[in-house]
């Protein structure tokens, strides 16, 4: 099963299981059903509940917040995550906020997806992961679509927060398999978190949310095959808050610990997460944490350019070597 | 001015009274932060008051007091909340800007309830058909692009949005003529909507204009309606940046030429309800957050 095909599965069922969520968005409408297909056939079983929109990301984010208000629950689609910066008031003034500022707490089950990243030449404005703009909002979760997390069970984890949450979706995955890796690692899941792992003694350990798992895979191979370097890649769900605790056992046995992540660099959840990990870690890291995303860059349309700027796998194995060889 | 009922004047005396305590009280230094008076709109919340339902929604604003205490004749915790003391409707987190009970919710940024507004009518539309979602706004906020978002979805979806727009001609501190170029009625006839215009400071002839039009709101389809109204007082306090001869026209001034037993009776109640309120309230110990 394709990791598109097991989200529009999943809203498939919610919408069946749940007579009280709506989805919003634009152009979600059979027989198109979205710009990347993930909606496809909602509108059809569920006419009621699938509205399209006008081009009017605040106002869609400010409705389905009007829904939870009175009770529904919404999941929007943001056609392109970039766009989620039209709705940034809806999002961080008024639906975060809401659980909390009234003195009572005020549930708000509500989900906004948002089709991220780039490698797909769509140029600068349809290809950026927003990630680090979001973080640090009190009331607002950040989760990211990874090849090895249910979206049913995301899905229905987000709405049971009853707190508004931003799901990211890195759309090359739509079309790659759920649950696959490579014949040399194993994977399980701890707590929230898939570990993807050479089975043995290991070098170092990746931390790369659900879009950058494919690279972050590959490069643990290269690393294994061409330099004899054992790694992990552990892949949580939800990016923010995030809780590491039930990984500090491995990360305190391994000579390195690397964050890699798709967004600009500056101001990354990975330099949030890696602040958070360094008091924790203090007694047993061996070097500092290390931190790759892509460039501080605008991301170019043409593809030798756009690769240039977005993070490769051959990036993540690139910051692993000089590490551990520094 | 066609005489009010008892209770009528009361509300809109107690409003008032509510609003020159704050003001009172700042001067004194008694309260923290910022709040907006309705001094001179007080007719409006009063005027929809019958028109409107339990089961309705209410979003308000930064000018929202009146709103309330129309709704909910609860000024001991209003003015809790704004002075931060025990029993306050939102322990003190929302202040003047941000209350929330039961079906009434304000936010203190302009433009952003339209859309949540939209939301709710859509809730309600599909499971309580009858009940409509009433936003406030000021002509100020008619410079925001979410209002024009919000009124296309509740025309395109035909939904129960009373828009309930107080014109006083300014925003702050910028007049209208600065501000909005075309008119509010153009701007709602752009998308089809409904619009009709208050200019009279009668309670009673304003109930008998709105009252047909409030049920069409009722029936699914979306009104703008426009009072043409006064900011009496500073946008905030202190902040009045007009000149002192400019007018300032106030329906009380002409209410109380033509009924003068009942104004005086009811101010006075109104008055001395007021500060013994004040007295016991800011006597009461701090509010405690409890829920986060
Ligand atoms: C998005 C946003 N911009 C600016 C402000 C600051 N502000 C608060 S009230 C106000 C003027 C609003 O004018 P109007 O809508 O006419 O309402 P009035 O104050 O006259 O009742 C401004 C600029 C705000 N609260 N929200
Ligand atoms: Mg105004």
């Amino acid at each position: 099963m394709r990791v598109g095909e097991d989200l529009n599965q999943a809203l498939h069922g919610l919408l069946g299981d749940d007579p009280s969520v709506y989805v919003l968005g634009e152009d979600l409408l059979d027989p198109y059903g979205g710009a990347f297909k993930i909606t496809r056939g909602l509108s059809t079983r569920f006419p009621d509940r699938v509205l399209t929109t006008p081009l009017s990301e605040g106002a869609i984010v400010g409705a389905a917040s009007g829904l939870a208000l009175a009770g529904e629950k919404a999941i929007v689609e943001i056609m392109f995550g970039d766009f989620a910066a039209l709705a940034f008031d809806q999002l961080v003034n008024f639906a975060s906020k809401s659980v909390s500022m009234y003195g009572r707490r005020v549930p708000m089950p509500l989900i906004i997806r948002c089709p991220s990243g780039g490698n797909r030449g769509y140029g600068p404005t349809h290809s950026q992961n927003l990630q680090k703009h979001f973080i640090g909002v009190p009331g607002l979760s950040l989760f990211e679509m990874s090849p090895f997390h249910d979206n049913r069970a995301v899905l229905d984890r987000m709405l049971a927060l009853e707190e508004p949450c931003l799901l990211f979706e890195d759309k090359v995955l739509y079309t790659r398999r759920m649950y696959e890796v490579d014949e040399l690692f194993t994977w399980e899941l701890v707590e929230d978190v898939a570990v993807v792992r050479f089975d043995g003694d290991l070098d170092y350990v990746v931390i790369a949310p659900g879009g950058v798992a494919h690279r972050a895979i590959a490069a643990m191979r290269t690393l294994l095959l061409a330099h004899d370097l054992a790694g992990a890649v552990l892949v949580p769900s939800r990016l923010y808050p995030f809780d590491p605790t039930a990984l500090l056992p491995l990360l305190g046995q391994v000579g390195l610990v690397c964050v890699a992540e798709d967004g600009s660099a500056g101001g990354t959840w990975g330099s949030h997460l890696a602040a958070d990990l360094h008091p924790r870690l203090w007694g047993s890291l061996r070097r500092p944490i290390r931190l790759v995303s892509s460039a501080d860059s605008v991301i170019p349309t043409a593809s030798h350019l756009e690769r240039a700027v977005v993070l490769q796998d051959s990036t993540i194995s690139r910051a692993v070597l000089e590490a551990l060889d520094g | 001015m066609n005489r009010l009922a008892d209770e009528d004047l009361a509300l809109l005396l107690l409003i008032r009274s509510f609003e020159r305590k704050l003001l009172a009280l700042f001067e004194r230094g008694e309260l923290n932060g910022t709040t907006h008076t309705c001094l001179g709109q007080e007719y409006v919340p009063v005027s929809l008051r019958p028109l409107l339902r339990d089961g309705d929604w209410m979003f308000s604003n930064h000018r929202g007091h009146g709103h309330y205490l129309a709704r909910f004749e609860d000024p001991e915790g209003l003015l809790a909340e704004i002075m931060g003391r025990k029993g306050a409707v939102c322990d003190g987190v929302g202040g003047s800007q941000h209350l929330r009970r039961d079906r009434y919710l304000s936010t203190g940024v302009q433009g952003q309830s339209l859309p949540v507004a939209t939301g709710v009518a859509l809730h309600l539309k599909r499971h309580e058909p009858g009940g409509l979602a009433c936003v406030y706004i000021g002509d100020g906020t008619w410079g925001e692009g979410a209002v024009y978002e919000a009124l296309n979805m509740a025309q395109l979806w035909r939904l129960p949005l009373l828009v309930v727009v107080e014109h006083n001609g300014i925003a702050q501190s910028t007049p209208t003529e600065l501000q909005m170029a075309g008119t509010i009625a153009g701007r709602a006839a752009a998308f089809g909507i409904a619009h009709t215009r208050v200019s009279s400071l009668d309670i009673s002839e304003i109930r008998r204009q709105l009252a047909p039009l409030v049920e069409t709101v009722r029936g699914g389809a979306p009104l703008v309606v426009e009072f043409a109204t006064h900011r009496l007082g500073p946008h905030s306090k202190g902040d009045d940046t007009r000149p002192p001869e400019a007018v300032r026209t106030d329906w009380y001034a002409s209410y109380q030429a033509e009924h003068p037993d009942q104004s005086a009776r009811l101010e006075a109640a109104a008055g001395s309800r007021m500060d013994e309120i004040a007295e016991e309230v800011a006597a009461r110990p701090p509010a405690t957050w409890t829920a986060t």
